[in-house]
């Protein structure tokens, strides 16, 4: 058969060129506050060999052309690697020596080719259909690439690298607080939620019951819900001295962490529920049949085959809470929301990407890990 | 009438129906018969274009099914799948008014022909009409698809292992229905089913097909009597063509006069019907009653075996 | 189905109460505040912010649907369906993406106010309705599809009156959960100056007004439930009485 056009390819390698020579590459601004000037991707790179445009050309026509997804997989990562080595150039070139007030920002162009290209890598490497390891060493690959070049010092003048290097303790903390509010809520939300669901088993009244309380939880929104624990928690920092001394009161830590806990549980239960409702009647028939006790028949039988059912569940949990802790900063929760809403008030965009930007990539790769898991749990399961 | 010519079908290096040259005579039923892979349904599939030939072309009463827009053509052909596919979202009675609607009849002229389908196919418009297909039994949702098929009047129905999914009491008596609104409304039917035996029941002339060559296409007797290809044979079976040969023709066809002591045997019976009778009773000859109950004549066990034979 | 309606009108009613005349509830709110701070949000009118935010996120979903139902039908036919794999990648990376992300990167793209809350909104509500619509559009039966062409249908009157209302139910459901993420999210559109109920909440939280909070949470929770009903309600009157 004749090779078909592969239209996607296309459509998002032609929008990858046009976001380049069309939308300004980056956008350089007098200080971190003031709006900035577009450059092109060719004022910005200066003079210089042609040799990297040649480069450029050859890995963009073999990533659109390319019928061997691997080769796409690859040339979409080089492509990447290509566009973040000239914004860093970019940014090296434009800053006047000694300056640290200057901020080159990646401008439209940069951000549209990059999102074109990332999605034809992603389209690749899920038409792979690569095995949950492979999956999981291309995320740490990923991760291993983007620490070398943040080490490096070559982005050090990139906007948001700058703007990290001033917070660059800050970040620390709130980066470590973030994932300490989304996984000790997802923790929480485990260890309450499978005995929540293993009691509601064989209980139709309960389980409705549960369900239909855990969903009105989940329509109320979630800067309403932190709000709403302030009080409590607070009453409760009064009443009981201690609990004040392990650092839970009306805002900050405790009432984020449990709004986030709040929020997890009803996908935990509803999931380990549905996971050992939906084992097949026969199955269970059988092991009665064979003499195994209910208990035996819980552990040996039920709960292996609801264990990926459960982890879906809690992959969806993780990721949303991943996100979710970002609005914890409202209430003094602190994560790496901090920056979005100091940034939204200060209107320093580069402090807004210094949190959205990680809590982004902590939301994904918490996706691939948990997705990663699934997979494994669904292979040994025998089918 | 259809007239096919040269008709094929490739995908590709792959060829899925070669040059098949056909004429299905105008109100009779033809069978398209085959192993799966045969292209059996890609070749029915062309006659209303669903699937576009590569080559060849097709006639509908002297008229190139190319001359107008595909769904056009279509209005004009009724057509029969596997499992029905009836809308579910739509009741009994607006599924059949599909294509009326499409051709845009007047709403009295649709209702009145719904109630006639309707009644036509022993469903009572009363209850049934305003039902959803998920609310009937599998042989009422079969019977509302030949029915929809039907509606506006095509002079042509196109079916496709209409009866498949059946189960072999429903599936005898729905044979049966098509065979009496056929001969009733003349349309001519082309039929497509792997079911060798359903295809001697219901076809006047059967096609046989085997990787997209078309092998033979006759009357069912011949195809016994005289297959054109071994493949043909095998298709057929060799072990019990006589008694599928029997089957074909009535006890009509072999009366005598005189009467005999033996069973009762209507004119209507197959020839393997009646042999089965006549062993049955032990009896050597049976009488012949015509539409009326009347004796008209007896038929005799040897005469039976003897158009049973090959060399008749 | 009777003391369900008998529920609904109740909710219905009480959140119009507490709109139209918040003060009657005074009471209610008052043992959450301190140092005699007023116990109803006192800085706007509750009706207007409660109709700018259900205008907000009416527009927001109406944007969605019409933009996810499209793409739906558009991957799922012809040319598009190269586009099939990519989507579902897509949507699977978008539900990822948290919604305050969004917003955020919003914010210096369009500015302050209604624009970054309303490009986050839709955008966030594309995914629940594309991922519905898509799964209906596929799950109509093949055999079903090829009625439809048999009888002679164009590929829009086959879209129009087959294949979209066998999807319908499932793109309602999508349409449900946008709207009640919606509503949610678009409480966050206040932290980047847009009006809404989101308002009465950071007031809440800013003054430590605990009262603002509660009344911001339960206006907001009551119209998402209150909303995901009233569609589920007119897509059963939608869907034909049955015989």
């Amino acid at each position: 058969m004749r090779p078909r056009l592969d239209l996607p390819a296309w459509l998002f390698g032609s929008i990858a060129v046009g976001a380049l020579f069309g939308l300004p590459f980056v956008i350089s601004k007098a200080n971190r506050i003031v709006p900035g000037v577009p450059v092109g991707l060719v004022d910005a790179l200066g003079p210089g060999s042609v040799l990297r445009w040649w480069v450029l050309a050859v890995i963009g026509v073999t990533a659109v052309l390319t019928q061997r997804r691997w080769l796409r997989l690859v040339a979409t990562g080089l492509l990447c690697v290509w566009f973040a080595l000239a914004l860093g150039h970019a940014a090296q070139l434009l800053t006047p020596p000694g300056n640290a007030v200057v901020r080159i920002a990646p401008g439209a162009g940069f951000w549209c080719a990059m999102a074109s290209v990332a999605l034809l890598g992603v389209d690749a490497a899920a038409r792979l259909q690569l095995r949950a390891l492979a999956r999981l060493a291309l995320l740490g690959l990923v991760m291993l690439v983007l620490w070398a070049a943040l080490a490096s010092g070559y982005f050090d003048h990139v906007s948001v690298v700058r703007e990290y290097a001033v917070n660059a303790d800050r970040f620390a903390h709130e980066f470590s607080r973030h994932l300490s509010l989304a996984l000790g809520s997802v923790l929480a939300a485990v260890a309450v939620g499978l005995p929540m669901g293993l009691a509601c088993q064989g209980r139709p009244w309960l389980r409705q019951a549960v369900l239909s309380t855990l969903s009105l939880v989940q329509t109320i929104p979630s800067i309403a819900l932190y709000g709403m624990l302030m009080a409590p928690l607070a009453a409760l920092a009064v009443t009981v001295p201690t609990l004040a001394q392990w650092g839970i009161g009306g805002i900050g830590y405790a009432p984020a962490v449990v709004a986030l806990f709040l929020y997890a549980l009803l996908p935990v239960v509803a999931n380990t529920v549905l996971g050992l409702a939906s084992v097949d009647p026969a199955v269970v028939d059988a092991a009665r049949g064979m003499g195994l006790t209910d208990g035996k028949i819980l552990t040996r039988i039920r709960w292996p085959l609801a264990l990926p059912t459960i982890v879906t569940g809690v992959r969806v949990v993780l990721v949303q809470n991943m996100g979710l802790a970002a609005i914890a900063a409202l209430i003094g929760g602190g994560g790496l929301g901090t920056f979005i809403f100091q940034g939204i008030g200060q209107t320093a965009i580069d402090l807004v990407l210094l949190g959205a930007l990680p809590t982004v990539a902590l939301a994904l790769a918490a996706g691939v890990v948990l997705d990663a898991l699934v997979e494994w749990l669904d292979r040994r399961r025998p089918a | 009438m259809i007239e096919i010519e040269s008709l094929s079908k490739r995908y590709g290096e792959l060829t899925v129906v070669d040059a098949v040259d056909l004429i299905i005579p105008k109100g009779s039923i033809t069978a398209i018969v085959g192993t799966s892979g045969s292209g059996k349904s890609t070749l029915l599939r062309m006659i209303n274009r669903l699937i576009e030939p590569s080559s060849g072309q097709v006639r509908i009463d002297g008229r190139l099914t190319t001359s107008e827009p595909a769904p056009a053509l279509r209005r004009r052909i009724g057509y029969v799948i596997q499992g029905n596919g009836l809308f579910p979202h739509r009741t009994v009675a607006e599924n059949i008014a599909t294509v009326p609607q499409l051709l845009g009849w007047e709403p009295a002229r649709i209702a009145a022909r719904t109630e006639q389908l309707l009644t036509l196919f022993g469903l009572d418009p009363a209850i049934h009409a305003r039902r959803l297909p998920a609310e009937l039994s599998g042989g009422q949702q079969q019977r509302v698809g030949v029915a929809r098929a039907l509606a506006a009047g095509p002079s042509v129905l196109l079916m496709d292992e209409p009866f498949g999914a059946l189960d072999p009491i429903i599936r005898a008596k729905a044979q049966e229905d098509l065979r009496t609104i056929q001969r009733q409304l003349g349309t001519t039917v082309v039929i497509v089913t792997h079911d060798m035996e359903e295809a001697f029941l219901l076809a006047d002339r059967i096609a046989v097909l085997d990787n997209g060559k078309l092998l033979q296409h006759d009357v069912p007797a011949r195809l016994l009597t005289h297959p054109a290809h071994p493949q043909v044979m095998a298709l057929t079976g060799t072990t019990d063509r006589a008694l599928r040969l029997l089957s074909l023709e009535s006890t009509a066809a072999i009366v005598t006069a005189g009467e005999v002591s033996g069973p009762d045997l209507p004119a209507s019976m197959s020839l393997r019907e009646a042999l089965s009778a006549l062993i049955w009773a032990g009896a050597t000859a049976g009488n012949v009653l015509d539409a009326h109950g009347q004796r008209s004549g007896h038929v005799t066990m040897q005469a039976i075996l003897t158009r049973g034979s090959a060399a008749r | 189905m009777k003391a369900s309606g008998v529920i609904r009108v109740g909710v219905w009613g009480l959140l119009i109460a507490f709109l139209l005349k918040p003060q009657v509830f005074a009471p209610a709110f008052a043992p959450l505040t301190q140092h005699d701070a007023p116990a109803i949000y006192d800085q706007g009118d509750l009706a207007t912010l409660a109709w700018a935010h259900l205008g907000l996120v009416l527009t927001a979903t109406s944007l969605s649907a019409l933009l996810a139902i499209g793409l739906a039908i558009l991957v799922s036919r012809g040319p598009g369906r190269a586009f099939l794999p990519m989507s579902r990648s897509l949507v699977g990376i978008g539900q990822t993406f948290p919604p305050v992300a969004v917003l955020a990167i919003a914010v210096p793209l369009v500015g302050f106010g209604i624009k970054p809350t309303l490009i986050a909104l839709v955008a966030y509500g594309l995914l629940p309705i594309f991922e519905n619509s898509l799964t209906g559009l596929s799950q109509v039966p093949a055999s079903v599809l090829e009625a439809a062409d048999g009888a002679g249908m164009s590929p829009i009157q086959r879209l129009w009156s087959v294949e979209l209302p066998l999807a319908r139910p499932l793109m309602i459901e999508g349409l449900r959960q946008t709207l009640v993420i919606s509503v949610g999210t678009a409480t966050l559109g206040s932290t980047v100056a847009s009006q809404g109920l989101g308002e009465v909440i950071i007031a809440g939280l800013l003054s430590d007004n605990s009262a603002f909070v509660l009344q911001g949470g339960l206006i907001t929770g009551l119209m998402a439930i209150l909303l995901h009903d009233a569609v589920g309600l007119i897509a059963q009157r939608w869907q034909r009485p049955v015989q």
